[in-house]
């Protein structure tokens, strides 16, 4: 659980590395971390924002002083290096965490990249299809737009490269692939993956609580579903 | 307790302290971007320091009040009338229901609050007031159009006019000109040698694009000495990102909550209100800047904030 880096990101911000690839085993141990901080409760912390390698900790550095004028970040620091010291604890295993499944409709008007994208791998589209709802993801992080899963576990042969020219606007709740990366658009934006489906989920509603259907470490299934299941999910 | 939009001006929002505590959802802080003209307007108006005012950006609106209502402005100075009248900044202020208030352009500067008793009253969205334009997620969901009608909170200390004419000395609140301190960040030490230097000697020009989201800086590329290969990690306001272009982007209060360009500097807190008051084509200079210094420049800061907030506190029941 041990074996970060701490460095401070600004006065309120300190930011605790574990590695530096994308690799599933060092978000496992990010979210673990994420999870045990946010059971500590600390005082006048306000965000504990987990990211492919990395925990960000938001604090209040008026309060994070002690009486010898210590700086913010030793005493906060302090203050998290015993509670993620403790060997005892494994990181949250995947059997614990909640799975979410995400109907998608491939292809067609949804999916305009879906044929490129099964060219690339050399697989017909059904085959393409099959192998992204195979597939079990985890959220590893969520970041560029509210409620944007950065999913983890897209099998190999399935990373396409990004669109040489990004397009100015990507449907809500379009699925897509960029290079060994897939998510979820929750909302229309621009964007330069590959468009290989859309969801009727509605990934990010501020009225709703939790507004967001994904939270970081969920796991995640893609289910086909065709025009007609679509429209009926779309309606509820 | 209604203010109707006559006219808009450029961009006008609610914005209070911000949302803290989503960013693990993708969620960012929105708010205020140079708080302490924010708070000082919301305490000449004799709210708590977090209630919800209007800030704007270069140009004001015209307003309408259907109210009674002390109000107070204070931030990037502009031309502001009561029915024709002149009024000064950084002044609490008294308006009656049918008069209107009216904007100019700010002749420096980037932003100014509006802040009227008891707050503009809208539903809280995830916990603020504050809209975060990009994302579309705060009050009304986009900035004020005119037609608009936006509510006020009734306020509990009652509205009687007062005869006292006196502001606060904007100086130590409104800057423009000075350096900004600028801390080191995780890749700084990877540009290159000219690049170091000009990071620090160069005057960089604000760019156009400049926005709420990040303030492009133009006039210098800067380049790292060789390419680094990151993924994305936690971003905050004041970052200072390197893009391929190599014009940096100090990331404002509406930034992304993560990014993957290389982080070449951070700005410190103390100087986010200045990052928020440069705008297109003006000039802006770093400083070198430690962490140690950086958080005693904040914390003086906020003493001289909060005995500013007291001081006006003081006065308004005085006056009452």
């Amino acid at each position: 659980m041990s074996g970060f880096i701490a460095e401070p990101l600004s006065e309120d911000a300190l930011l605790l590395r574990f590695g530096d690839s994308i690799d599933p085993a060092i978000n496992a141990r990010v979210h673990a971390a994420a999870a045990r901080l946010r059971a500590a409760n600390l005082p006048n912390v306000s965000d504990i924002a987990p990211a492919y390698a990395s925990l960000l900790i938001r604090f209040d550095p008026l309060t994070w002083v002690d009486a010898s004028e210590k700086n913010p970040h030793a005493c906060l620091l302090a203050a998290v290096e015993p509670l993620l010291r403790d060997p005892g604890a494994a990181p949250v295993s995947a059997a614990e965490s909640r799975i979410v499944e995400i109907p998608v409709c491939y292809g067609g008007e949804f999916g305009p990249d879906l044929d490129e994208a099964a060219r690339r791998a050399q697989l017909d589209a059904r085959e393409f299809i099959v192998r992204h709802t195979a597939a079990d993801y985890s959220v590893a992080m969520l970041g560029f737009a509210p409620g944007f899963p950065y999913l983890l576990g897209l099998d190999p042969i399935l990373h396409v490269p990004r669109r040489p020219v990004p397009r100015t606007r990507v449907p809500a709740g379009s699925v897509a692939i960029g290079g060994a990366q897939t998510g979820i658009y929750p909302r229309e934006l621009p964007g330069g993956w590959q468009i290989i489906g859309r969801t009727p989920s509605i990934l990010f509603d501020a009225a709703r609580e939790p507004p967001c259907v994904l939270a970081p470490g969920d796991r995640v299934r893609f289910r086909a579903i065709d025009g007609d299941e679509f429209a009926v999910l779309a309606k509820t | 307790m209604t203010v109707e939009v006559i006219k808009p001006g450029l961009l006008i929002t609610p914005q209070d302290l911000g949302r803290a505590g989503f960013a693990h959802l993708g969620i960012g802080r929105a708010g205020a971007f140079d708080v302490p003209a924010f708070r000082l307007a919301n305490a000449l108006a004799a709210n708590a320091r977090d209630a919800c005012a209007l800030e704007m950006t270069l140009l004001g609106p015209t307003l309408r009040f259907h109210c009674d209502a002390r109000i107070a402005v204070a931030g990037a100075p502009l031309p502001m009338q009561i029915d024709g009248a002149d009024q000064p900044m950084w002044s609490p202020l008294f308006i009656r229901a049918g008069q209107t208030l009216t904007f100019g352009a700010m002749r420096s500067g980037s932003r100014t609050y509006l802040a009227v008793q008891g707050g503009f009253d809208f539903e809280p969205v995830l916990g603020g007031r504050s809209l975060d334009v990009n994302a579309a997620i705060g009050p009304l969901g986009r900035p004020l159009h005119a037609g608009d009608v936006l509510a006020v909170r009734e306020a509990g200390n009652g509205k009687r006019e007062t005869k006292a004419h006196w502001s606060i000395d904007p100086r130590p609140w409104f800057d423009t000109e000075s350096p900004l301190r600028l801390l080191p960040a995780t890749h700084t030490h990877l540009l290159d040698a000219e690049s170091r230097e000009a990071l620090f000697s160069q005057a960089f020009q604000v760019g156009n694009d400049s926005n709420r989201v990040g303030v492009r800086l133009c006039g210098a590329q800067l380049r790292l000495a060789r390419p680094v290969e990151l993924i994305s990690e936690a971003c905050v306001a004041g970052t200072l990102q390197l893009p391929p272009s190599g014009e940096p982007i100090a990331l404002g209060v509406e930034h992304p909550v993560s990014g993957g360009y290389p982080r070449i500097g951070q700005i410190a807190v103390v100087d986010l209100p200045r990052l928020a008051q440069r705008r297109p084509g003006d000039a802006l200079r770093f400083a070198p800047c430690t962490l140690e210094q950086a958080q005693r420049a904040l914390r003086e800061r906020e003493r001289q904030l909060r005995e500013m907030e007291r001081l006006i506190a003081t006065r308004l029941k005085h006056d009452a």
